[in-house]
């Protein structure tokens, strides 16, 4: 199914990796943010927002690491950010749809207004259909569920495609083979 | 028609930038949307919505309390009202309690409905619309002239002109940088509003959920960063379960714009945190604006099950060429004429729905599975009913519904066009009639109709007859396809009588409204085609094959004339079309044709009651290639003609407008032999070949047939 995925969310430009471990992927999303010039400057900052994976990392030595890769969120501070980071909580194979509980507005500041929404996945969790997802969500415990499939696009200007009108112009989807905590219940 | 309408419907037609992407898309649209569907049985997937969709249609009442008991439970306020303006008001008293000064608005095709932006902004509020295509036409001052793509009739330098007066820069018209523009410009207003307008794609009554689908994320936006979210929701959107969201999720994008999934979808149940720590104001206001009263008509109820993709517009061979300013007011193209009607007023309707011109198409690709054509047909009867004919429609009716009369007429009418005919064409008629000879030259009236020919037929005596149905075009002037028609039949062993009480299948005035004209019609025909014991009743023209089939019991059934209908359904079950019956005969063995040495390439037309109403479209392919022919298949072949019957008389330029495009598919294929199973078809398009000097010849099936008849 991860290539299913991978072949549905490229062909609306999302970017898609895969790691076998979770450091494996640490490793990648510390040298991306340094490669697109994360720094601890307005407009370059990152915001990284809750969530099982961040929950494990030790942020002093990782804001050491890159600087200007901030754990904390705020309107303004969202507003202002080059990269947002968040983890999702199901993948949807047959259109490459990622689905998160959206309920803290933090995990919708971080992938709806900066330039560049890193989110995070669990290979395991990758579902055949919407139906299968939708399924995994009670309505009565999330109050906004949101799906996200490619970044933002519109083609409103003589039906011409372009990517990143009001959301992310890039979404990179980091899929992790090694299951989190929180699917060791 | 208003002269002002026709007026907009000339100027749209010479505005090639008017519709230049719009065009574009239409063309791409089908195969793209064929994409999207892969792997989907479209069929199943329409029906179940439709079902979900007609269950909250006659449930309205009790999904509206249900929705709005549970949206309240999770903390949600909800207004529910019949009437804009309380919703107008509504909407502005949350304003004013919040002291909101600034308001950004997600697409939302209901607050456009109850034009709320003008409203808000006299009581001195500022409303940016975020949607980009929303954006632009609100900067030009216009409404949308397309349900998903509201700013298709515009040109990459329109919008470089209204952006760099609304940001006094002076830009060029390359679209990322305009993109980039609207996303910096209305970024501010997203985080400066006090309050965030939506519509809504979905309601669930079961959980109270809202569902927000959009591409470019503005939708997220609107119901996160302002404090306060309203959302305005006509109750049609209502499903009642959680699940019934996957059927419409599929269709919607897919349908739409050929996508599997928008980039984002939002699923809102209740408020959520705002980014201060509050709870999210939210208001769901459930407007009805007459949509209780369309659920109660027994006929338009059907239309509450629209999932506003547009995709009737998309394949609309008219509004492609028109745009949604002419073909529609708040709501364009097929559905819309609907829509105005019932949220605006049937008066409304009165000029767009003359602009329907009965192809079906719309209706072959409807996820709601709404017989939208139908329902245009209806609103045309009621409008007739409602205020009366033309005077000049009324004498033309008077006259075909007296057969004597009808056809004394055009006999004299042989004689007098004999100034304007030039092979068997009439290319040019004086005057006002000019319009109808610009584009298409005109079949001469015969000099003896098929029904005195057919005298001097001998036939074959046999136990199994048909009658044959000639209808008016194979009558009065090609009496050469009622002739090969009969050859074919002859040749099968089979005796065809011309019952001589037949005349015109009524369907000029039954597309026109005028059902109490075409009920005489009807039951004319029945009593003449019954009279004899006969197998079958046989038609060459796929438009009275429909009559028969359909037309008569439908145009008795809505007049209530119930005691026609016994002998109406009889000559149903006994109509058939031309090419289906010779299908048959020859896949029993009794008919064969003369296979040529080196088959004859030709190209073959679609006609629109023969594939959409009849589904036969295999079987005319099937013979033609027994016949030696082999099928170069045109781009579009089964895109109207843009002969429509009475539509060539009645919008005479976009008729042409279409011929045009037709010819053009025609010539690209490289053939020069077309077929097509309609005598209307043959007609506009083989006059329309010999006004544009094409050397195309364009035959009925039929007479293709007799050719090769072994």
């Amino acid at each position: 199914m991860f290539e299913q995925f991978k072949t549905r969310a490229e062909a609306v430009s999302a970017e898609v990796h895969r790691f076998a471990t979770r450091a494996q992927a640490l490793d990648f999303i510390l040298d991306f943010l340094r490669s697109e010039g994360i720094a601890d400057q307005p407009g370059a900052y990152a915001l990284w927002a809750d969530g099982s994976f961040a929950a494990a990392l030790d942020r002093k030595r990782l804001a050491a690491q890159v600087p200007g890769l901030r754990f904390e969120i705020t309107r303004d501070l969202a507003a202002g950010a080059r990269a947002g980071i968040s983890q999702v909580d199901w993948a949807v194979a047959q259109t490459g749809t990622l689905l998160v509980d959206a309920t803290a507005v933090e995990q919708r500041l971080v992938s709806s207004l900066p330039p560049i929404h890193i989110a995070l996945a669990e290979t395991g969790r990758i579902l055949p259909d919407m139906a299968a997802g939708l399924a995994r969500f009670d309505p009565g415990r999330c109050a906004f569920l949101s799906a996200i499939t490619g970044p933002s696009r519109t083609a409103d200007i003589e039906r011409v495609l372009t990517i990143g009108v009001h959301g992310p112009k890039r979404l990179i989807i980091v899929f992790i083979d090694e299951a989190g905590e929180a699917d060791h219940q | 028609m208003s002269s002002q309408f026709t007026q907009s419907i000339a100027e749209a037609l010479r505005n090639p930038k008017l519709t230049g992407a719009l065009g574009k898309f239409s063309e791409a649209y089908r195969g793209n949307r064929a994409q999207a569907y892969a792997g989907i049985d479209f069929e199943a997937l329409r029906t179940l919505i439709a079902e979900r969709k007609a269950y909250a249609a006659s449930h309205l009442e009790a999904l509206a309390a249900e929705f709005a008991a549970n949206a309240r439970a999770r903390g949600a306020k909800v207004f529910r009202t019949g009437d804009p303006q309380q919703v107008r008001e509504y909407v502005l008293n949350v304003a004013r309690e919040k002291g909101a000064r600034a308001i950004v608005k997600s697409k939302s095709m209901a607050s456009e409905e109850i034009h709320l932006n003008p409203y808000l902004e006299k009581e001195g509020l500022s409303v940016s619309e975020t949607d980009l295509g929303e954006w632009i036409v609100q900067l030009a001052g216009q409404r949308p002239s397309h349900m998903v793509l509201p700013a298709i009739h515009m040109t990459k330098e329109d919008v470089a002109g209204l952006f760099s007066k609304e940001i006094n820069e002076r830009l060029s018209s390359d679209i990322p940088r305009l993109v980039n523009v609207a996303r910096q410009e209305l970024r501010s207003r997203f985080l400066n509003a006090d309050i965030g307008i939506s519509g809504a794609n979905i309601a669930v009554a079961e959980t109270g959920s809202l569902v927000l689908v959009t591409n470019e994320g503005n939708a997220r936006l609107v119901a996160t960063l302002p404090n306060t979210h309203i959302a305005i929701v006509g109750i049609e959107k209502l499903v009642a379960l959680f699940e019934d969201i996957l059927p419409v999720l599929t269709a919607l994008p897919r349908s739409a714009t050929a996508q599997l999934l928008t980039s984002y979808v939002s699923i809102i149940t209740g408020p959520a945190p705002n980014t201060d720590g509050t709870l999210k104001d939210l208001h769901i206001v459930l407007m009805d604006n007459r949509r209780s009263e369309m659920a109660e008509d027994p006929q338009f109820r059907e239309a509450l099950q629209c999932i506003r993709c547009a995709s009737c517009l998309n394949v609309c061979p008219v509004f492609r060429l028109v745009g949604g300013h002419v073909f529609g007011k708040v709501y364009t193209g097929g559905i819309g004429t609907i829509l105005t009607a019932w949220f605006d007023a049937l008066k409304q309707s009165e000029d767009i729905q003359g602009l329907c011109i009965q192809c079906g198409n719309c209706r072959e690709f409807c996820p709601g599975n709404i017989d939208i054509p139908g329902l245009i047909l209806e609103l045309r009867r009621r409008l007739v009913v409602e205020q009366g004919q033309s005077l000049v429609q009324k004498g033309i009716f008077a006259v075909v519904n007296n057969r004597r009369l009808f056809h004394t007429m055009l006999r004299a009418a042989s004689l007098g066009q004999k100034p304007f005919v030039d092979g068997g064409f009439i290319r040019h008629l004086p005057l006002f009639l000019s319009t109808f000879t610009r584009d298409r030259s005109l079949p001469s009236i015969a000099p003896a109709p098929f029904r005195d020919t057919f005298r001097k037929i001998p036939q074959p005596r046999s136990e199994e007859k048909a009658a044959l149905y000639a209808g008016c075009l194979i009558d009065f002037a090609y009496t050469e396809i009622g002739e090969a028609v009969v050859k074919i039949l002859n040749r099968a062993g089979i005796e065809v009588v011309f019952p001589e009480g037949q005349t015109c299948c009524g369907a000029p005035a039954r597309y026109s409204g005028a059902y109490e004209v075409a009920a005489q019609n009807s039951i004319d025909n029945i009593r003449a085609l019954l009279e004899q014991d006969v197998k079958w009743v046989v038609t060459a023209c796929p438009t009275c094959t429909v009559a028969l089939k359909q037309e008569f019991i439908g145009t008795l059934e809505s007049l209530g004339r119930h005691e026609a209908l016994p002998e109406a359904r009889r000559l149903a079950d006994k109509a058939v079309d031309f090419s289906w019956l010779v299908k048959q005969l020859v896949d029993e063995g009794r008919l064969s044709f003369r296979d040529g040495e080196a088959p004859l390439p030709l190209t073959y037309h679609d006609s629109c009651h023969l594939k959409r109403t009849l589904h036969v479209s295999g079987e005319p392919r099937d013979l033609l290639r027994r016949a030696g022919h082999q099928i170069v298949e045109m781009f579009e072949s089964d895109i109207c003609c843009g002969m429509g019957g009475s539509y060539t008389l009645k919008l005479p330029e976009i008729s042409a407008a279409i011929l045009h495009r037709k010819l053009h598919n025609i010539e690209a294929t490289g053939v020069s032999e077309v077929a097509a199973d309609c005598p209307g078809c043959v007609m506009q398009i083989r006059g329309g070949c010999d006004k544009k000097g094409l050397a195309v010849r364009v035959k009925h099936t039929a007479e293709r047939l007799a050719e090769r008849l072994e």
